[in-house]
């Protein structure tokens, strides 16, 4: 039984297994850049169901619509850990005391080794003082100098592996121990981070829901530029949101943009998409109030920004009232048919198709915002006039009336807490300082003999990379030689 | 911001001007190479395995990588009326279309007064000039002229897709590329593709070279492999391993760059953006590739494999996930 574990252990520490390892977390991430993932495009995976019904279940069962939380997943990554840790440890501590040993005894024929020369009148003591000035690690014995350079690369490619362990490390504990979630502001709308308030959250394992570090904002102007050169008319230029934050008593503002998180109680708040939110008042039959404020609507298309969303007025009597709207930032009428000639709003029109009856909001079972369920409900008659900001549509049978109020912005935020984002980021810049020396550092020993006429000097490389030993060789020589003529010299005027 | 319309002008007519420069250079270093060859065809005796003939007196050129021409002695004996030195021509044609590539560069980075690699047309742009440079830098301390033409032809083809199929107006960013990281983030990987992409066409024909040998040794019809014939498989080797040496750190550190800028931009560091997944898969294709030379019996043909798997990762990323998966990376958009 131990034997078989001690085998075990040495297979799954091999440098070969987390090779393999490394190479099936890759192969593994190809279906999941290619299938549609629910963590990215959920969208994208519904539509998959419905064009391959036969195949979607099958691959599901293989969590490959999830690919990134498959367990299947977790285990290369949990096996590639423990293979990179045991594979590394031990040889850091062994590497460690090569540093604190001294480089092994010159071999007896130092011929057979790749670099050779023999420097005749040269020295022992020489050939010491030289390598020892060449930052050699130099080891003496009788009738030998042994010499070593290079550990850097062996202390460069530690740094790097330990660092990729704890960048997996970092990694994990991110997922576990952080959250990220989603939420939709309109202008003049706040968020209080509490898990309520996000319209989508994703904890990880071990996080306390109950208790997110508190902060809140509000959001006041968002402004939106777009480009009016005629090449490129449209294309976004600049997003920007103002937002009044609060944090642990005290208040500040930040300008929220593309690449400008708001950082606020450990979380990074990002700022994802943005749209309008036309707002309506919607008066019933009775005369009453039933509906005020704004509806955020979707972008159904980018060039122009039409948009499109659905107001629901469950409080209107007789009937209650649902509208389908159809946003136009900037309207342009050619014959009969109008569109949206620019993304910003510089002509809002709305065109509303409005339906009484059950909204069925009250049957308990969740309901989409962004969609109107007409199984119960009628459609009304209404004129095919488009709504200028201000004016209202009478609806026919003594329904109430509508008003287009006007035109707010909304933005989509991604809020993210990830402990493990720093000691990734810092174990990331470790492994690239280690990568450089492991690549190009040459390990690399001299050793010199004392001969009869002089010294016999031997190279040897085990390592590749960087500039050849040949050089550096040719130099230790050469100046050997030259110390050894100067030796002589003064030798001859004693 | 205004797009200044002269330095726009002035940037398209320099890369097309690049264009025929470079194709000069390319029929020059061809022309070297045809004479190599007839050369190497008077000193190696017909129908031997040539496996080190031609390569002995090449690496007999560049003795600790001192800094050397690319000295023929071999054309030069058996070639007694060699009048015209080609190489030295398409050296300095590289040189000339390298110039003017640079200057399209950056008068179109002046235009617009921004990076100038906001979209797929310029990012193949400061690729290919990478791998220009790339190569242009090794003559320097290495003898890789005769290499000029494998150079030329990916870099004309790609400059030519540029300008067909992917070619934009120079204009304003969209908000999401307005951050410093593009310079940090964007132009570590143009360099490392650039040397990873003249490691793969080095690799590309020391896969040749061996299925010449492997003809010639059977006395089969060598066909088109007999391009290679005057190549040192071990200089071709030299070369790639220290490039994707080079590259690899860069490109580790374009990847973790990429990490940044998307903590910032995206909320997330990693995300598994199918443009993630793809530069860590070839990070690892390139990894196994150096594990690989360390493995004994994989050294290379096996290792050059891999290289060039790792290779087709690069470019799949470049241009594969643009056109087949859409992803965050919002240069995509062809
Ligand atoms: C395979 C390697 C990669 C290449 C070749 C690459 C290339 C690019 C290019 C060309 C851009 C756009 C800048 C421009 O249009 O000029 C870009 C943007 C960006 N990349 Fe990468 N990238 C790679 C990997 C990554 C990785 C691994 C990440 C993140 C983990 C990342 C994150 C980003 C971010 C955040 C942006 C800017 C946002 C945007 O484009 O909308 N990239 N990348």
């Amino acid at each position: 039984m131990i034997t078989w574990l001690r085998w075990a252990w040495r297979l799954l520490t091999s440098m070969r297994t987390a090779l393999i390892l490394l190479f099936l977390v890759a192969l593994g991430s190809v279906p999941g850049s290619v299938l549609p993932q629910r963590g990215l495009t959920p969208e994208d995976v519904t539509k998959f169901y419905e064009e391959n019904p036969g195949l979607a279940p099958w691959l599901d069962r293989f969590s490959m619509f999830d690919v990134f939380g498959a367990p299947w997943f977790a285990a290369i990554y949990l096996l590639l850990f423990v293979s990179l840790a045991g594979c590394v440890l031990p040889r850091a501590a062994q590497h460690y005391r090569a540093m604190r040993g001294r480089p092994p005894a010159a071999p007896r024929n130092l011929s057979r080794l790749p670099h050779t020369a023999s420097v005749p009148g040269g020295t022992l003591a020489l050939a010491e003082a030289e390598l020892r000035r060449r930052r050699f690690r130099v080891n003496t014995g009788d009738g030998w100098v042994a010499a070593e350079k290079g550990y850097l690369r062996e202390t460069g490619n530690l740094v790097f592996h330990l660092a990729l362990l704890a960048l997996l490390f970092a990694v994990g504990s991110g997922a576990l121990f952080g959250y990220r979630g989603n939420v939709l502001v309109v202008e003049g709308d706040g968020f209080a981070n509490t898990v309520a308030a996000y319209d989508k959250f994703s904890p990880g394992r071990f996080v306390d829901t109950e208790s997110l570090k508190p902060f809140s904002f509000r959001l006041g102007d968002f402004t939106a530029t777009y480009s009016t050169e005629p090449q490129r008319r449209g294309q976004p230029l600049d997003f920007s949101g103002k937002l009044s934050v609060r944090e642990g008593g005290g208040q500040k503002t930040h300008d929220l943009r593309v690449n400008e998180p708001l950082e606020a109680g450990g979380a990074q708040v990002y700022l994802l998409g943005n749209g309008y939110a036309p707002t309506f008042r919607v008066t019933d039959g009775k005369g009453q109030v039933a509906f005020d404020g704004a509806v955020p609507f979707l972008p159904a298309e980018k060039g122009g920004f039409t948009s499109e969303g659905v107001i629901k007025v469950p409080d209107a009597q007789p009937a209650q009232l649902g509208f389908v709207g159809l946003f136009l930032p900037t309207t342009v009428t050619v014959g009969d048919s109008a569109t949206s000639a620019f993304p910003a709003a510089l002509n809002p029109t709305v065109r509303l198709f409005g339906f009484k009856g059950d909204l069925g909001l009250r049957s308990g079972a969740p309901q989409s915002v962004y969609q109107l369920n007409s199984d119960k409900m009628q459609m009304i008659k209404l004129p095919e006039t488009r709504l200028a900001v201000g004016q209202s549509l009478t609806l026919p049978d003594g329904l109430g009336t509508v008003t287009f109020t006007g035109v707010k912005e909304w933005i989509s935020l991604q809020i993210t807490y990830d402990p493990g984002r720093f000691p990734a980021l810092v174990s990331a810049a470790l492994a690239v300082l280690g990568l450089v020396p492991a690549l190009t550092v040459r390990r690399r020993r001299i050793w010199v003999r004392q001969t009869a006429d002089g010294i016999d000097v031997g190279g040897l490389t085990r390592s590749e990379g960087g500039g050849g030993i040949e050089e550096e060789f040719e130099s230790i020589v050469s100046s050997l030689r030259r110390s050894g003529e100067q030796e002589s010299r003064e030798l001859v005027k004693e | 911001m205004k797009v200044d319309q002269g330095l726009v002008e002035l940037s398209d007519q320099l890369i097309l001007g690049s264009l025929p420069v470079y194709t000069l250079a390319m029929l020059a270093f061809a022309v070297e190479l045809a004479f190599r060859r007839t050369a190497a065809k008077a000193a190696v005796p017909a129908g031997a395995a040539v496996s080190g003939g031609a390569g002995a007196s090449e690496g007999a050129s560049a003795p600790g990588g001192v800094a050397v021409a690319d000295a023929d002695p071999e054309s030069a004996a058996a070639a007694p009326r060699r009048a015209v030195n080609w190489g030295a021509f398409g050296v300095a044609f590289t040189v000339l279309g390298w110039a003017a590539h640079l200057g399209s560069i950056i008068t179109r980075g002046a235009a617009a007064d921004r990076w100038p690699w906001g979209n797929m047309y310029e990012f193949v742009v400061a690729i290919c000039f990478a791998a220009v440079t790339a190569y242009l830098a090794f003559l320097v301390r290495h003898p890789v002229r005769h290499l000029g033409v494998f150079v030329m032809v990916p870099t004309i083809l790609g400059l030519g897709i540029a300008l067909r199929y992917l070619y934009v107006q120079a204009g304003p960013v969209v908000p999401a590329l307005k951050s410093y990281w593009i310079a940090i983030h964007v132009s570590a990987a143009i360099i490392a593709s650039g040397m990873f992409i003249l490691a793969g066409v080095i690799g590309i024909l020391q896969l040749m070279r061996w299925r010449y040998d492997g003809r010639t040794g059977a006395g089969k019809p060598v066909g088109f492999t007999a391009i290679t014939r005057t190549l040192d498989l071990d200089q071709l080797e030299r070369i790639a391993h220290r490039a994707i040496v080079f590259a690899f750190p860069i490109w580790t550190f374009a990847v973790i760059a990429g990490a940044l800028w998307a903590d910032r931009a995206w909320g997330r560091y990693w995300g598994w953006d199918p443009k993630e997944t793809w530069s860590f898969i070839t990070w690892i294709a390139y990894a196994a590739y150096l594990h690989s030379r360390a493995t004994a019996g994989w050294k290379g043909r096996r290792s050059t494999i891999i290289q060039l798997v790792a290779c087709a990762c690069l470019l799949f990323n470049l241009v594969g996930v643009n056109v087949f998966i859409s992803g965050l990376h919002s240069y995509a958009d062809l």
